[in-house]
C-alpha cells in the first residue's frame, strides 16, 4: 500500500476519490480520523526506519572499498555470520534480561502490594509512594547508572558488608561483574514493573482475601490462589515492560560491566554501528533481536492467557 | 489444629462478654450470646448496630477487644479465620472472579485436601440447582445465581457453623422470598447451625427460630420471633420488629387480683395485662400492634372488655391487597397505624371518617415510660 492510500483510507470518503468504492460501514469516519497523527508518526519514525534497517542488514561490502563503504544487495549471509560471531552476547542479553525481570518482579511485587493494598484508603500516602517509585525518572538515566558504579565499587560499603557477611569472598568484587549489570538493569526498569502491578493490585477486592481465609486458605495459599492469579495481568504487563527494554539495553552493561564477559547485544550493535562501521552486521543483529523478542513475547502472552483473566 | 476438622454437625456458639472497639467507637459492647447447636439464629438490627462486626469476630476476620468466642465448647477467640470450622456467605458474595463456579465451590474442599472434591462440589451445586452453570465464571451469573454459588461454596464444607451476612440484601423482593425458603430448606437438610445477620425484620422472623435484636452494640431482646413480636420489652424492639402504636400513660390501679393494670391514657382508662408490662414505675408506654386494632364507625359499639381510644380522624387509607392500612389521628394522642384484614364485608373507612379505635385488652402491652416513643422506627435514610 502506498503512503498516499494509507493516509486517505482512514478518512473513508477520499478512498472513493482514489477510484475505489468507499468500504461498507465507513460511516463513523470522524473517529477514525483521530488515529491519523499516530499512524503518520509511526510511519515516519518506526515503519520507515525498520524498512531501512531491514534493507541495510542485507547490504554487501563494496569490493575494494573503504571502511564503512557498503552497497545495496541481498546478502543473506550477513545473518548466519553475525549469529556465528555474536550468539554468546545475544544469549547473554536474554539471560541478563530474564534475571533482571525476575529480580524486578520479586522486589517490585511487594512494593506494589504495599502501595496498592496496605496503603489503600490513605490517598496521600499512596500518592507519595507512587511518586517515590517514579522519582528516579527525574534524574538522568546515565547519572543513575554511574551512581550504581559508585555503590558497587570495590571499596564501597555494599561490597564491604557482603565480604563481612561472607556472601563474597575477601577478595570478591561486584564492579565489572554480571551481577552488577543485572542489578543495574533491575534498578533501571523497576518502575516499569511496579506501576502495572500497582494498577492491577489496586483493583483487588480485599473481601476476596477474607473469603480465602474463611475457606481455610492460609495467608500464603490465599496469595497463591487468589491474589496472584488476580494480579496476573499486571505481572504480564510488568514483566514485558521490564524484559523488552532490558534485552536491548547497553548502558548498564557498558557502565557496570567489563568489556568481555558481560557484553550485551546492545553494546555489540552500538560498537558495530559506530566504531567498526559494520552496518550490515549491526542491522542484522538488530533484526534478530526484534524478531526473537517478538516471538518470545507472543509465546509468553499466549501462555499467560491474559484474555482468560478478568 | 483440631478445630480445623469441621464436619462437627451444628456446633453451639458461645459469645462471652465480647467487646469490639474501633478507636473510640464501641461497635460491640459487652455482648453475651449463646446459639444452641443446630439453631437457625438471626442477629437483627439497623445498620451500625454491631451485628456484622459480631459475625466477623465469629468468623475470625476481626479480633475482639475483650471477651471470648467459643465453638462447640472450644475457645477460638485467637484462632485465625482459616483454622475455624466456620464458613461465611458474604454480603457481596466475594466469589473468586478468576475461578469457575465449580472451582469456587471446590475451593474450601481443596484447601482441606478433601476427597472426591469434584463430586462433592457438584453435589453442593445440585443443592442450589446450579449444576448446569458449573463451568461459568461468576461474572456470567445473575445476582441470585451468584448468591446461590456463595451459599454452595460455604455449605459444601459442612462447617460447624454457617454465617450469613445479609446474603439476600442485593436480591429483589420476589427472589429474596424464594431464597429465604431455600435457605430454610437447606438448613433443615444439612443440620448446620446458621447465624444470619440482617436488618430486615421480616426476613429474620420468617427464617430464624431465634432472633436477637441488636442496637448500639448490645442485644435489646432475644427470643422466638412470635415471642418478640407479641412481647416486646423495649420501645426499640416494639418499633423495629413490625410496627407498634405507643402512647404515654400512667398506671393508676391494679385490677383482677393484680393480673391487670388500669392505665390512664389522656384521660381514658386502658386495661393492660400485668404479665405484658415491663415498667417498674407508674409511667408507661402503652402499646398495641396495628393489626390488633379495629376501627369503629359512628354506629358501631366496642365489645365488653375492649380498650377503646378516640374519636379520631382517618387521615390516610391505603389498600394493600390482603389488608387495608389506615393512619388515624386520634385527638390529643397522635397518629395510630391500623391494619384491617380485607375479609368479606369489611367496611372501608375513607379519609376524613370519624372513628374510634378498639382492641381486646389482652393484646395491650406496656413498656417503661422513660423510653423514646420513636426508638427503632425505621428511618429511611438509615437503610443501606
Amino acid at each position: 500500500m502506498s503512503v498516499a492510500t494509507a493516509l486517505q483510507r482512514p478518512g473513508g470518503a477520499p478512498g472513493a476519490a482514489a477510484g475505489r468504492p468507499a468500504p461498507p460501514g465507513g460511516a463513523g469516519s470522524g473517529h477514525r480520523r483521530l488515529i491519523v497523527p499516530g499512524v503518520l508518526y509511526l510511519l515516519v519514525f518506526f515503519v520507515l526506519p525498520v524498512g531501512v534497517l531491514l534493507a541495510t542488514s542485507f547490504y554487501a561490502r563494496v569490493p575494494g572499498g573503504e571502511l564503512g563503504e557498503f552497497e545495496p544487495a541481498l546478502r543473506w549471509q550477513n545473518y548466519p555470520e553475525a549469529l556465528a560471531q555474536f550468539w554468546p552476547q545475544l544469549l547473554r542479553s536474554f539471560g541478563f534480561a530474564a534475571a533482571a525481570t525476575v529480580a524486578a518482579l520479586l522486589v517490585g511485587y511487594p512494593m506494589a502490594y504495599v502501595i496498592a493494598v496496605r496503603a489503600r484508603g490513605r490517598p496521600a500516602l499512596q500518592g507519595l509512594l507512587v511518586v517515590l517509585v517514579v522519582a528516579p525518572f527525574f534524574t538522568s538515566f546515565i547519572l543513575r547508572t554511574i551512581a550504581w558504579k559508585q555503590i558497587l565499587s570495590d571499596d564501597g560499603r555494599v561490597v564491604g558488608a557482603l565480604r563481612w557477611l561472607h556472601v563474597l569472598p575477601p577478595d570478591g568484587r561486584l564492579s565489572a561483574t554480571s551481577a552488577a549489570v543485572v542489578v543495574g538493569l533491575t534498578y533501571s526498569f523497576l518502575p516499569f514493573m511496579v506501576l502495572p502491578l500497582f494498577a492491577s493490585l489496586e483493583r483487588l477486592d480485599p473481601r476476596l482475601l477474607e473469603a480465602g481465609a474463611d475457606l481455610y486458605a492460609t495467608p500464603l495459599t490465599t496469595f497463591r490462589r487468589v491474589t496472584l492469579p488476580l494480579s496476573a495481568p499486571g505481572v504480564v504487563a510488568g514483566t514485558l515492560l521490564t524484559f523488552i527494554p532490558a534485552v536491548g539495553d547497553y548502558v548498564n552493561s557498558s557502565l557496570l560491566g567489563n568489556n568481555t564477559t558481560t557484553v550485551m547485544i546492545g553494546q555489540v550493535v552500538d560498537a558495530r554501528f559506530f566504531r567498526v562501521l559494520d552496518y550490515p552486521t549491526a542491522a542484522a543483529l538488530s533484526v534478530v533481536l526484534m524478531v526473537s523478542i517478538l516471538v518470545l513475547v507472543t509465546a509468553y502472552v499466549r501462555r499467560a492467557g491474559t484474555e482468560e483473566l478478568v | 489444629m483440631a478445630v480445623r476438622t469441621g464436619g462437627v454437625r451444628g456446633a453451639a456458639l458461645e459469645i462471652d462478654a465480647v467487646t469490639k472497639r474501633f478507636g473510640a467507637f464501641v461497635a460491640v459492647d459487652d455482648l453475651t450470646l449463646d446459639v444452641p447447636s443446630g439453631a437457625f439464629f438471626a442477629l437483627l438490627g439497623p445498620s451500625g448496630c454491631g451485628k456484622t462486626t459480631t459475625l466477623r469476630m465469629v468468623a475470625g476476620l476481626e479480633r475482639p477487644s475483650a471477651g471470648t468466642v467459643s465453638l462447640a465448647g472450644r475457645d477460638v477467640t485467637h484462632a485465625p479465620a482459616h483454622r475455624r470450622p466456620v464458613n461465611t456467605v458474604f454480603q457481596s458474595y466475594a466469589l473468586f472472579p478468576h475461578l469457575t463456579v465449580l472451582e469456587n465451590v471446590a475451593f474450601g474442599l481443596r484447601r482441606r485436601r478433601a476427597r472426591d472434591v469434584r463430586a462433592r462440589a457438584l453435589e453442593a451445586l445440585e443443592l442450589v440447582e446450579l449444576v448446569h452453570l458449573a463451568h461459568r465464571r461468576p461474572s456470567q451469573l445473575s445476582g441470585g445465581q451468584q448468591q446461590r454459588v456463595a451459599l454452595a461454596r460455604a455449605v459444601v464444607n459442612r462447617p460447624a457453623l454457617l454465617l450469613l451476612d445479609e446474603p439476600l440484601g442485593a436480591l429483589d423482593l420476589k427472589l429474596r422470598r424464594q431464597m429465604q425458603l431455600e435457605l430454610k430448606r437447606i438448613q433443615a437438610e444439612v443440620g448446620i447451625t446458621f447465624v444470619h445477620v440482617t436488618h430486615d425484620q421480616e426476613e429474620a422472623m420468617t427464617m430464624a427460630d431465634t432472633v436477637a435484636v441488636m442496637n448500639h452494640g448490645r442485644i435489646e431482646q432475644l427470643g422466638a420471633p412470635a415471642d418478640l413480636y407479641e412481647h416486646p420489652r423495649t420501645a426499640f424492639v416494639a418499633n423495629f420488629l413490625g410496627q407498634s402504636n405507643l402512647v404515654a400513660g400512667t398506671v393508676v390501679e391494679t385490677l383482677d387480683a393484680g393480673t391487670t393494670l388500669g392505665v390512664d391514657v389522656a384521660g381514658v382508662r386502658v386495661r393492660v395485662p400485668a404479665a405484658r408490662t415491663v415498667a417498674a414505675g407508674p409511667r408507661v408506654l402503652v402499646g398495641v400492634r396495628p393489626e390488633k386494632i379495629r376501627l369503629l364507625g359512628g354506629t358501631e359499639d366496642a365489645a365488653g372488655g375492649d380498650n377503646v381510644l378516640g374519636p379520631g380522624t382517618v387521615v390516610d387509607t391505603s389498600f394493600a391487597g390482603v389488608s387495608t392500612q389506615y393512619q388515624v389521628a386520634v385527638d390529643g394522642l397522635g397518629t395510630f397505624g391500623v391494619f384491617a384484614q380485607n375479609v368479606g364485608g369489611a367496611t372501608v373507612h375513607p379519609p376524613g371518617s370519624r372513628v374510634h379505635l378498639a382492641w381486646a385488652a389482652p393484646f395491650t402491652f406496656a413498656l417503661d415510660g422513660h423510653e423514646e416513643v420513636a426508638a427503632g422506627t425505621v428511618d429511611l435514610d438509615d437503610e443501606p
